[in-house]
């Protein structure tokens, strides 16, 4: 495999795990635009913790996971009050103001950036990248991810089978804030270079759009988004500059025809040759 | 020390000026089937709202089994045994038959075996939803979306899922509004059956025959107000009811 192709293969791994993150909060209902931000907490903080204090890597995104999650439950108090496109531009400006925060750090390089991390290969990020969509998975059969689609569908049913929608809202928010974070850990250790602009509302975007297009109503439709996101631009280039123009195209074609994303439960009946239920 | 499971005491909501409950009163004994009844606008939901917590009441108490429940969040209020159903049918849009019953399971377990497969780890809820999968004669249609099915069936799928996690009063908010003869009657059956189970049942409903029938006791509400109560033979031929319900006769 050509290094060109890895960094390919790495940067849909990245974009996989910030792809969960928004899934694992939109599952409860909650459309988070500023997931970049997460990435970038845990961006900053593993690099800081791995570069100024010689901590394992792996050690490092397991402390940056659990403080953007803590970080991510904090944040979702305020949101609790927001439903809907409210909840969206909340998250908008939590983003704004993450990015801002980094361009005036001076401590880690403000706008020029922070760099001295090790580079790591892309059987690591992708041995993330499963473990949480294996992970994933594995939730989505369980009772606690029923009780997440039940705030999804209708809150105030939930309420009245006994739920706890607060508790639920917050953790997945916390959740998808700490897998933001890892997707942003290693971001930074894949590309050994990190700066403000990486993290910004693009980015929240990228992952928003990587749910959407795959399939946002299962865990692997996020892995069809990642892939579909970072190599269909480089497959359309024999059309030069019209690439991003075609790919524009086919996103709204997609959403068209299949708003659910490309993957959705009945799909994947079908390809797993699973009787269809009635 | 009455031995009633739900008791109301003095129970007032206020919506603005408007006296949506004032001081009701009323009790519903182990076991029975007791309805309220009155006519459009005259409390029934606000009352239901308030005993599971969707509404604050302003003054008075909720007691479930001698426990003050009245400022509990629903969610509690649930846990502690009342489970309801609503007027216009909510049911979750994304789920099936099988995962409604599922995600409506008691909620003693431990953090474990929710987060893992529900097919490894938790036997006891398949077991749990299976049984009042064929309590209430959804065997066949476990797999369907649950809002792709026809209203009557909607109805029962709703009641499944209320009565899953093993409450100890179940209330039913108009359960044969908009169904025809023959469903409704099937409805009247379920009740009767679940109340054999041992299960207390308070239901709101404006359609007098079908309460007369199925009822042992009954509340008569207008404008916020308790107007009325006793056996349906009694409340039947009371005359305040008849006002409320026909007109005041000049």
């Amino acid at each position: 495999m050509s290094t060109y192709y890895a960094s390919l293969l790495a940067e849909s791994g990245i974009l996989l795990l910030g792809a969960l993150s928004v899934y694992i909060i939109l599952a409860t209902g909650q459309l988070s635009l500023g997931n970049g931000a997460f990435m970038g907490i845990g961006a900053y903080l593993s690099s800081y913790l791995t570069v100024a204090l010689n901590v394992p890597l792996t050690l490092a995104l397991v402390i940056s996971a659990i403080a953007a999650g803590i970080i991510g439950a904090i944040v979702a108090f305020p949101a609790l009050r927001l439903k809907g496109i409210y909840l969206a531009m909340a998250t908008v400006g939590f983003g704004e103001m993450v990015r801002s925060f980094f361009l005036n750090f001076d401590a880690m390089g403000g706008s020029g950036g922070y760099r001295g991390m090790q580079h790591i290969s892309v059987g690591y990020v992708w041995l993330w990248a499963g473990g949480v969509l294996i992970a994933v998975m594995l939730l989505e059969r369980s009772r606690v991810w029923l009780e997440m689609q039940a705030v999804h569908d209708d809150e105030t049913a939930a309420g009245l089978i006994g739920l706890n929608t607060t508790v639920t809202k917050i953790v997945a928010f916390g959740v998808g804030a700490a897998v933001a974070a890892i997707s942003g850990g290693l971001f930074a250790h894949h590309n050994v270079y990190i700066e403000p602009a990486n993290f910004g509302f693009d980015r929240s975007i990228e992952f928003v759009l990587a749910v959407i297009l795959g399939g946002s109503t299962v865990g692997p439709g996020s892995l069809v988004g990642s892939l579909l996101l970072v190599f269909l631009p480089e497959f359309l280039r024999p059309i030069a500059d019209w690439r991003l123009a075609a790919f524009g195209t086919l996103l709204i074609v997609v959403l068209l025809v299949r708003r659910q994303g490309i993957l959705d439960r009945s799909l994947i009946r079908t390809l797993t040759f699973r009787r269809a239920a009635a | 020390m009455s031995n009633a499971l739900l008791q109301l005491t003095g129970v007032t909501k206020t919506f603005g000026g408007i006296h949506a409950l004032s001081g009701m009163v009323c009790e519903v004994p182990e076991g029975k089937i007791v309805g309220v009844i009155g006519p459009n606008g005259a409390g029934k939901t606000t009352l239901f709202n308030t005993i599971t917590g969707a509404y604050r009441a302003d003054a008075g108490e909720v007691k479930l089994k001698g426990v003050d429940v009245t400022q509990w969040p629903s969610y509690r209020i649930v846990r502690e045994g009342i489970a309801r159903t609503f007027q216009n049918i909510r049911l979750f849009g994304s789920m099936t038959v099988w995962e409604h019953l599922l995600v409506a399971q008691p909620h003693s377990e431990s953090a474990w075996r929710r987060l893992l497969p529900i097919s490894w780890a938790n036997p006891a809820a398949q077991e749990r939803a299976e049984e009042v999968m064929t309590f209430f004669g959804l065997t066949e249609l476990r797999d369907r979306p649950a809002k792709s099915l026809p209203y009557g069936i909607q109805r029962k799928v709703e009641m499944a899922r209320a009565v899953t996690a093993r409450p100890k009063l179940l209330l039913l908010d108009e359960p044969v509004a908009g169904m025809n003869h023959d469903e409704a009657e099937e409805i009247r059956e379920l009740m009767i059956r679940l109340r054999d189970t041992g299960l207390t049942i308070l239901l709101i409903e404006h359609d007098m025959n079908f309460v007369m029938r199925l009822c042992d006791y009954l509340y008569v509400l207008d404008f916020g107000v308790l107007i009325a109560e006793g056996k349906p033979e009694d409340v039947r031929t009371n005359p305040v009811v008849l006002d409320a319900y026909l007109g005041k006769d000049n």
